[in-house]
């Protein structure tokens, strides 16, 4: 039964069904319905392709391009990751979506004592250009485009990105890359932030401002509503602060005197499917309909592309249970479904094992499988929307406009998403949103199968991929033989420059990819952002 | 009879930013009568142990979501009995596989409390064990 709340009567008849969000679903829907939410045709449906995107960005939906299938991949050294990359795409998975490390992640080197017990983990650990060098080692960056997961450090990995493909005689132009580089999510849930909430927002201007002009294929922002919703945050909060978030980033590089019909049609979003299906469905749409009115209306954009709300759709792990793993099979394609029936452009599987660890080459696989098969088997790509038009959805899809709404101006009244990130007001309403719902599953009012009904059977035993020590001395060791070899005057005088630069308030991305080519470290990198920014001091609230 | 509430510092160690466990069971521990100090993201071992002495915590209690358990737990053992304040029960949750379990008692944990956990039993078996200084 999803996250919905369901009460029943003695004779158990649903008697009521709230969807997360506050939405209450009726046993049946009619035109009546449709005329007392106020739909209109024109205004809140129109054509697929049509403004307001309601039913997706394109008129011929996935009949005209069938979505990309992206799993989220990497772990131990640079050689591991890329190894398991060539596997995904020889099995014809369409883009990577790698994952870092901690250490990565946080601009640590491998060999920091910060470091310790956390490299290769859970994503693979990059320490120079020499470790992007194997990465991507044999694989198209002008065919294969990369979602990059890291957002403190994100301007230091789009521009390793660059000079790794211009390394391998890629055009710049041509290569594509989607850093998640969304930190104010990571201040409201996931937690890897650095620096503080000015600089760190000045930082993704900068790579906006930078891939409009060097980098044009590359989507430098997927706003994460997926993160905020696994910290507990509700399906309309998730949409509500993801597209409050993306205006904040928007204000950073207006005020650098572009216009935003220049650079807003490559944000790209990242969005969490668990659940009710229904929900999700009329989430998404309802979303792609307020970012567009929303770019339209308080931003002025012109031009049509340039309000899509483009989508990778990911199979949530919250969703998924350590209770009965292989129910998460059947989960996750569910979620697949979920996600295809709302029109994403992306989207990624968590595999059965996620709620364990990180995939097994077998399990990723499946995960990938889900997604084929739904594409070529059973119809998904048959015709745009298939849901458009039913007076229960439509209905729903309003009351879930109006509830995302609810949300964005809550945030406005408290003085702005940075304000309410900065104070600690969105992570307080959303961890104590975490704890109602935990406790609604200890006790059964929310029903989870294998967790809290149907729990019968043995538990059974999952292969797991293993961590060994050994990839981390493997990569520590290569940092040091990199030291050793690289022309050290190069990477100073590489890193003075970045830091002249920072401190002037200059645009750091041409000095990154100087950094990045000198071989300095992701390490030494970011330790030039944190004496100069310094770092985040988080609400001490739960 | 002593009335003083339970003090306990839910700490999150390590570069792990996961903290929706750590703040739910915070929410649980509150709820059920205990004084709740939470450390904040990103802490060393070093400093939690000097939060610990600093607010004069009953328990210590780790949430770790990344795998580095064990190295992390060993970390904090060794620097407690160092500062004088291995009397002060510690206790482990996050993702813990159940091999991992019998390993970290013999650290010295009190309790290994898995994600998923009902809160009930982690806040009796708190109440039960947690000796007052």
């Amino acid at each position: 039964m999803g996250v919905a709340k369901y009460t029943k009567d003695e004779k158990d008849r649903i008697t009521d069904v709230t969807l997360q969000s506050g939405i209450h679903v009726k046993a049946c829907y009619g035109p009546e319905d449709l005329e007392q939410v106020g739909f209109s045709y024109e205004k809140d449906l129109a054509a697929p392709g049509q403004y307001p995107f309601t039913r997706g960005i394109h008129a011929e939906g996935f009949r005209s391009r069938a979505w990309t299938t992206r799993q989220y991949t990497g772990f131990g050294t640079p050689e591991e990751s890329n190894e398991r990359f060539k596997l995904m795409i020889s099995h014809g998975q369409t883009g990577l979506n790698v994952a870092f490390d901690l250490p990565t992640q946080m601009g640590y080197d491998s060999d920091d004592p910060m470091a310790e017990g956390e490299v290769g983990r859970v994503g693979m650990a990059i320490d120079s250009l020499r470790d992007f060098e194997i990465a991507f080692k044999d694989i198209n960056l002008e065919k294969i485009g990369s979602g990059l997961t890291i957002n403190a450090v994100a301007s230091i990995m789009l521009a390793m990105y660059q000079a790794v493909a211009e390394k391998y005689g890629f055009d710049p132009k041509r290569i594509s890359a989607t850093p998640q580089n969304d930190i104010l999510k990571e201040m409201i849930g996931r937690g890897s932030w650095i620096f503080p909430v000015e600089p760190a927002v000045s930082l993704i201007g900068d790579t906006i401002e930078y891939s409009m002009n060097v980098l044009p294929r590359t989507n430098p922002v997927s706003i994460c509503g997926y993160h905020i919703r696994e910290s507990g945050a509700t399906p309309a909060q998730e949409i509500g602060y993801a597209i409050l978030i993306a205006n904040a980033y928007i204000d950073n590089v207006l005020k650098r005197g572009y216009d935003v019909d220049d650079f807003v049609g490559h944000f790209s979003f990242n969005l969490n499917v668990f659940g009710n299906i229904w929900e999700q469905v009329a989430k998404f749409r309802a979303a792609r309909k307020l970012w567009a009115r929303n770019l339209k209306e308080k931003y002025g954009v012109k031009k049509d592309s340039n309000m899509y709300l483009r989508g990778l759709f990911g199979g949530g792990g919250y969703g998924l249970t350590k209770a009965q793993p292989e129910n998460n099979i059947m989960r996750g394609a569910y979620y697949a479904l979920s996600a295809a029936l709302a029109g994403a452009q992306t989207i990624a599987l968590c595999s059965y094992d996620e709620a364990y660890t990180i995939p097994t080459p077998h399990s990723a696989i499946l995960s990938l499988r889900t997604l084929q098969l739904l594409m070529d088997e059973i119809g998904l790509r048959d015709t745009v929307d298939p849901l458009a038009g039913s007076y229960f959805i439509e209905t729903i899809t309003k009351e879930m406009e109006a509830k995302i709404e609810e949300e964005m101006e809550k945030v406005e009244k408290v003085g702005g998403i940075v304000r309410a990130v900065a104070t600690g007001y969105v992570q307080r309403l959303v961890s104590r949103q975490a704890y109602e719902y935990e406790k609604g599953l200890q006790s059964g009012e929310l029903k989870k199968v294998g967790l809290n009904i149907h729990t019968e059977g043995e538990p059974m035993d999952v292969e797991l991929h293993e961590y060994t020590g050994e990839s981390a001395e493997k990569q520590v060791a290569a940092l040091k033989q990199l030291r050793r070899e690289r022309n050290d005057r190069e990477v100073q005088r590489t890193l003075k420059e970045l830091e002249t630069a920072t401190r002037a308030g200059k645009n750091v991305m041409p000095y990154l990819v100087e950094s990045c080519k000198a071989y300095a470290t992701v390490g030494e990198m970011a330790r030039v952002f944190r004496d100069v920014f310094g770092e985040f001091q988080e609400p001490a609230l739960f | 009879m002593d009335t003083r509430p339970i003090k306990i510092l839910v700490a999150k160690p390590g570069l792990d930013g996961h903290d929706r466990g750590a703040k739910v069971v915070a929410h649980a521990l509150k709820e059920a009568g205990m004084e709740v100090i939470y450390t904040g993201l990103h802490r060393t071992v070093d400093q939690i142990v000097r939060i610990a002495i600093q607010e004069d915590v009953d328990v210590i209690g780790l949430s770790i979501m990344s795998g580095a358990h064990i190295p992390i737990t060993e970390r904090l053992v060794k620097k407690a009995r160092e500062e004088g304040i291995d009397d002060k029960m510690v206790v482990v949750g996050g993702v813990i596989p159940v091999r991992d379990v019998l390993r970290l008692k013999e650290l010295g944990v009190k309790g290994v409390f898995p994600g998923g956990t009902p809160f009930s039993e982690i806040t009796s078996f708190i109440n039960d064990n947690a000796k007052k200084s």
